[in-house]
């Protein structure tokens, strides 16, 4: 991992279109240096996959997210490691996180409607081994996600011209 | 009734190709590579702690010479990132943007008849301060052939008895030329030979790539005969906050701080608040928006040269300067038909004095979808000459 590579994720993270050639016109990298590398970087995981921040409100498609605090017992011998991965399997859980503070595993759970969000946490989650406490927390709206406004901001207006 | 207008209000020239900017207002779908200023916006910590300052009444006029946090923050800037050494106490004025500053700079050393020369291509307005201040500008060339660097031979033609300072501006606007340590030195030779004052607007500093700025007042001979000036306009996209710095021994920095007190008084407050953020704590934003200058750079450039116009790559400021010369047509036409015929802006080197003719400048300030697209039509363009 050098510069380059380095170079190459900062500019993948902010646009994963970018064709290699595109990609090498700004790193003065050769096209087919940006593709081994980039291959490379896949190969070793480094690149976990290409998706695509969608405003899904904005698509008339919106989905209900919740945040979900877990209090847990860790196990011995695996912590918290063994429930983590078994939460972590679900489909609807799509971000898992242990944290520090009151309580131990954050989840971030989508779906469709808040019914399913509830059932899915009163279903699967809650009567999990080990589990303590539930929190869940429904979003309400969405402001930023990942970096990236999700408002209307106005083009700031420029002078065709200045020196 | 008499004609009011001043006789060195009429010896400016106005601009020349008024009529082709104009053009551009009117039209819609242009790609515009004509601004000369960031298409970031300023970062949010910055505007957050203005917005902040006012509504806890800071609102008045500061000392003439500006915030005394805002100064020892510069200083200590200064002093960090360019080995210069400047006190935060009587060295430094917070000026109106560099604008200012240059005209303060040029009317606190220039005498009626005095020789300023400035090293040319260059921004649009020092010729006319210093026609302002009742001197006479001296263009000198910097030519494609030496990267657009001031060669010091060029410097040596045109230095006289009346010579009395030397206008330079590194990273350069509109070339992108850029002077190391080592180019600098060869100047100050004749510029300590020839007893004359340095005035070295540094406000692309910060837009230097693959490698650091090298400021001029750090080589120790030049220190106090040089006026440095600078600004926060372009490294932190704050072009409408209008903050800039002049930097200099404390006998010039008084000469300037009398004329900067009658005519501006101080520099707006919200603004310094701003500034003063802007050193604290934005430098990761700084670098990301640089990064991102780089990327475009390295883009355009390639992009140019493939398409058949010839451009040296830049070594800072976000601005090409390739040759137009071997399309047989002049720069101002080029630009002309470009945007008639392909709503491409672009400005005329020419514009920029000596050296800039049969050059454009394209400012690469634009998201890397525009500058395709610019390139998408400069190549249209190319070909149907």
């Amino acid at each position: 991992m050098d510069e380059k590579d380095l170079e190459l994720l900062r500019i993948l993270e902010e646009n994963s279109r970018l064709s290699a050639e595109e990609i090498a016109t700004m790193t003065s990298l050769a096209a087919a240096e940006v593709e081994a590398r980039v291959h490379a970087l896949e190969a070793a995981q480094v690149i976990m996959r290409y998706s695509t921040v969608i405003n899904w409100e904005k698509a008339g498609n919106g989905e209900v997210s919740a945040i979900i605090e877990l209090k847990v017992s860790p196990e011995r011998d695996f912590g918290y490691d063994r429930i983590a991965e078994r939460l972590s399997r679900f489909r609807q859980v799509r971000t898992l996180r242990l944290m520090t503070g009151t309580y131990d595993l954050q989840l971030i759970v989508t779906g469709k409607n808040m019914q399913e969000v509830s059932r899915f946490v009163s279903e699967h989650v809650a009567p999990m081994d080990r589990i303590r406490e539930t929190a869940t927390h429904i979003v309400m709206k969405s402001y930023k996600e990942n970096g990236n406004a999700l408002f209307e901001q106005p083009e700031t207006e420029r002078l065709p011209y200045s020196f | 009734m008499r004609d009011f207008i001043s006789e060195r209000a009429r010896e400016i020239p106005p601009s020349g190709i008024r009529k082709f900017f104009d053009l551009v207002l009117t039209m819609e779908d242009v790609v515009s590579l004509g601004v000369g200023e960031p298409d970031f916006r300023t970062p949010w910590n910055i505007c957050e702690s203005s917005i902040y300052s006012i509504e806890q009444g800071t609102t008045s006029y500061t000392s003439n010479k500006g915030l005394q946090s805002l100064r020892d923050a510069l200083s200590r800037h200064l002093a960090k990132y360019y080995q210069l050494q400047y006190s935060g106490d009587d060295e430094i004025i917070i000026t109106t943007g560099v604008s200012e500053g240059l005209d303060i700079a040029i009317r606190a050393v220039t005498d009626p008849g005095d020789e300023i020369l400035i090293a040319q291509p260059s921004y649009v307005s020092y010729g006319p301060c210093v026609t302002l201040a009742g001197g006479k500008a001296v263009p000198v060339r910097c030519t494609e052939k030496d990267h657009f660097k001031l060669n010091p031979d060029l410097l040596a033609e045109q230095i006289t008895k009346k010579s009395k300072a030397l206008i330079i501006n590194f990273p350069n606007n509109p070339t992108g030329g850029v002077m190391d340590e080592c180019d600098l030195k060869a100047v100050a030779d004749l510029v300590i030979d020839h007893d004359l004052l340095l005035i070295s607007d540094e406000v692309y500093s910060e837009l230097t790539y693959d490698k650091r700025h090298f400021s001029a007042a750090a080589i120790s001979d030049l220190h106090d005969r040089t006026i440095t000036l600078n600004g926060f306009s372009k490294a932190y996209a704050m072009t409408g906050w209008r903050i800039g710095y002049l930097c200099a021994p404390k006998k010039l920095c008084d000469a300037a701080l009398k004329i900067h007190q009658y005519v501006m008084l101080c520099a707006p407050v919200m603004g310094q608040v701003g500034a003063l953020e802007a050193l604290r704590s934005s430098e990761d934003e700084k670098n990301s928006m640089v990064n991102e200058y780089r990327l475009r750079r390295n883009m355009f450039i390639t992009g140019l040269n493939r398409i058949g116009l010839s451009c040296h790559v830049p070594e800072g400021a976000f601005y090409a300067f390739p040759s137009v010369k071997e399309t047989g047509l002049s720069d101002v036409e080029f630009a002309e038909r470009l945007l008639k015929e392909q709503r491409v802006a672009v400005v005329p080197g020419s514009v920029f004095g000596a050296g800039g003719e049969d050059h454009i400048r394209c400012a690469y300030a634009v998201s890397r979808k525009q500058l395709s697209e610019a390139l998408r039509r400069m190549e249209l363009f190319m070909q149907e000459l």
